[in-house]
């Protein structure tokens, strides 16, 4: 294993989508094993920062740092992935007509090429790792079921646990959350705080109350800047944030 | 735990029994051809032989068929090009094999260029008269095809429906330039009056019988290289394309090499096939380019059911008995016949005759798992 000490490092970064900032001299960092929310209302520039940290989109200006010597905005998308950065997308994608093993099995970081892949075998490590992966997840009892019959939530959890297969040092979780049951979403809270530690973990989310029960460290994005930091109650308490969340 | 799934693991049982039917197949005509007199009813005739060697020919093409469509979602419609590519290739080994025997009696010249008042032979035609050569060019000229179009399809991300339509033009204008005389393929005679492979003569039924048990153990060779590719990891990543392509190519797969590596094995199958297919009928021409042999090839994998390369076999041999049948008996219904099967078999056999023989017709909605 991988010592987890990489630090993810935004400085001053800016983008903006002709004349509109969507992110503006956004500074924040997340510390090793740490997890951190991001809450902001719609259009604050959430999307916009995983972009940035994944190399989908390349800033005007600003600087991403990934530890102290991997700098983000020289690399490609597949390079930051190598470089260990996950990301989970809203919408879960996984493979139907594949078995939860088999989903787990192709996400395994390793060969890719076809002739590779026709010869690859999984060896005993990597069992093991698959097994380690579903336990994490809980879904080990549905280890040979296809993709296409699991619950929503499931879905989700495996496509965290696909993320989990590449080993990565920091993960990016865009809303898991959406569109789960209470009980789904405290599995869920579950899972990703027994992720913190051994992986970085920023979590973008809508829920305030899926947020209270996970957060250490919150941050407030609003019009691509950080308005507010701290923990839940604090956050909350902010004049600003009221403002910005109420309107008032 | 409850097992509320199937899992196709512990075995391949369709399979086994596949190629145990391949086997009888092999051993029993020519049983019934050589050891039943005539007079019985299980005689198997030489025109059985030869019936039943063609079906086994287009049972490969449609393995090759199910390969792309089945387990990777690519639906080539121009499949019988390549069948009839290597058709080509083996026709010219036989052309070259008539020598002095033709027509016009010239050793070197093929009697339609003799006709066509050729001069000497077109370079294209050199090494034929090798059967080896013949044999490299089966593979080669279907497979090469196959990479070039592949590799520009594939690489400008061509799918779906525009890869489809592609493909009945690609076959459609191949179709076209066969016909052409000049082309040194002869024109829409095509190659015929073939005399004897590798020294064995083509008009005697012990030549035939050899050439059905060599089509049904390439067929069996192909049908376990086909399901070594689709049991592998690879065949894995293949089903991952045809489910979620973009999801794939974002673990990082290459998918377009996927797609052009199972496009160019999936050809040269088909060219196999149509090598295996003109020794046995005794003609190749224009007319097994038209799209529509493409399409019906793309039927019979439909009817056998798609996606487990058996069932493509299957179909390919039950429709095409049903053509032999019908053509012969109402030959003006068959194409609605044919077009009825297909839309019939769409909305109520969505899993073929296979998925009706193994009791899974209909999409079952999935039982909720046990917590």
């Amino acid at each position: 294993m991988r010592v987890r000490d990489k630090r993810l490092n935004l400085q001053d970064v800016t983008v903006s989508f002709d004349g509109f900032k969507a992110l503006n001299q956004l500074t924040l960092y997340v510390d090793p094993g740490e997890l951190l929310c991001i809450i902001g209302p719609n259009g604050a520039g959430k999307t916009t920062m995983m972009d940035v940290i994944t190399g989908k989109t390349r800033p005007d200006s600003g600087t991403a740092e990934f530890g102290g010597d991997i700098n983000l905005l020289e690399m490609s998308e597949a390079e930051i992935v190598e470089a260990g950065i996950g990301r989970k997308f809203q919408k879960p994608t996984v493979f139907e007509q594949l078995t939860v093993f088999e989903n787990l099995e192709l996400a395994l970081a390793g060969v890719r090429s076809f002739l590779k892949t026709l010869r690859a075998r999984i060896t005993v490590p990597q069992n093991e790792r698959i097994n380690e992966v579903l336990e994490i997840i809980g879904l080990s009892r549905m280890r040979e079921a296809p993709g296409r019959i699991l619950a929503h939530g499931q879905k989700q959890w495996l496509e965290i646990g696909m993320l989990l297969m590449q080993n990565p040092e920091l993960l990016l979780v865009d809303e898991p959350v959406a569109g789960m049951t209470p009980q789904e979403i405290e599995r869920t809270s579950e899972l990703l705080l027994s992720l913190a530690g051994e992986h970085s973990v920023v979590v973008v989310e809508h829920d305030m109350a899926f947020v209270r029960s996970i957060a250490r460290r919150v941050i407030v994005l609003h019009e691509g800047r950080v308005i507010a930091e701290g923990n839940m109650d604090k956050v909350q308490q902010d004049p600003r944030v009221i403002e910005v969340y109420l309107g008032v | 735990m409850f097992r509320l799934w199937s899992t196709r693991k512990g075995g391949d049982q369709g399979g086994v029994w596949f190629l145990a039917v391949l086997a009888v197949v092999a051993i029993a005509v020519p049983v019934l051809n050589r050891l039943v007199p005539a007079s019985s009813a299980a005689h198997v005739s030489a025109f059985g032989i030869t019936l039943i060697g063609k079906y086994l020919c287009y049972g490969m093409l449609a393995l090759a068929v199910d390969l792309i469509w089945g387990y990777c979602g690519i639906l080539s419609l121009g499949h019988a090009a390549f069948f009839s590519l290597g058709g080509y290739a083996m026709g010219m080994y036989l052309m070259r094999q008539i020598g002095p025997r033709g027509v016009y009696g010239n050793p070197i010249l093929p009697d339609f260029m003799v006709f066509l008042n050729y001069k000497s032979l077109p370079w294209f035609w050199y090494g034929f008269n090798h059967f080896p050569f013949a044999l490299v060019m089966v593979v080669l000229a279907p497979g090469f095809l196959a990479l070039v179009f592949g590799w520009f399809a594939f690489r400008s991300r061509v799918t779906g429906v525009y890869f489809s339509i592609i493909t009945q033009a690609l076959t459609y204008a191949l179709m076209l330039a066969f016909f052409r005389n000049n082309m040194g393929f002869g024109g829409n005679n095509g190659f015929t009056d073939f005399k004897d492979i590798l020294g064995f003569d083509l008009h005697s039924d012990s030549t035939h019988l050899v050439l059905l048990v060599v089509t049904a153990a390439a067929l069996a060779a192909s049908y376990m290289a086909c399901r070594a590719i689709v049991d592998s990891r690879a065949g894995r990543v293949i089903r991952a394309i045809r489910d979620a392509e973009s999801r794939t190519r974002f673990l990082g797969y290459p998918v377009e090499s996927y797609k052009l590596w199972l496009f160019v094995f999936s050809a040269v199958i088909a060219g196999i096939a149509g090598a295996l297919y003109v020794p046995q009928i005794g003609i190749i021409n224009p007319s097994e380019f038209s799209p529509i042999n493409s399409i019906e090839a793309v039927i019979w994998v439909a009817v056998g059911g798609r996606g487990t390369l058996y069932g493509a076999v299957a179909g390919a041999v039950l429709v095409n008995y049903a053509k032999t049948y019908l053509t012969g008996a109402f030959p003006e219904i068959w194409l609605y016949a044919l077009g009825a099967l297909f839309v019939l078999v769409t909305l109520f056999l969505p899993r073929g005759i296979i998925g009706l023989v193994s009791g899974q017709s209909k999409e079952r909605p999935d039982p909720k798992p046990v917590e």
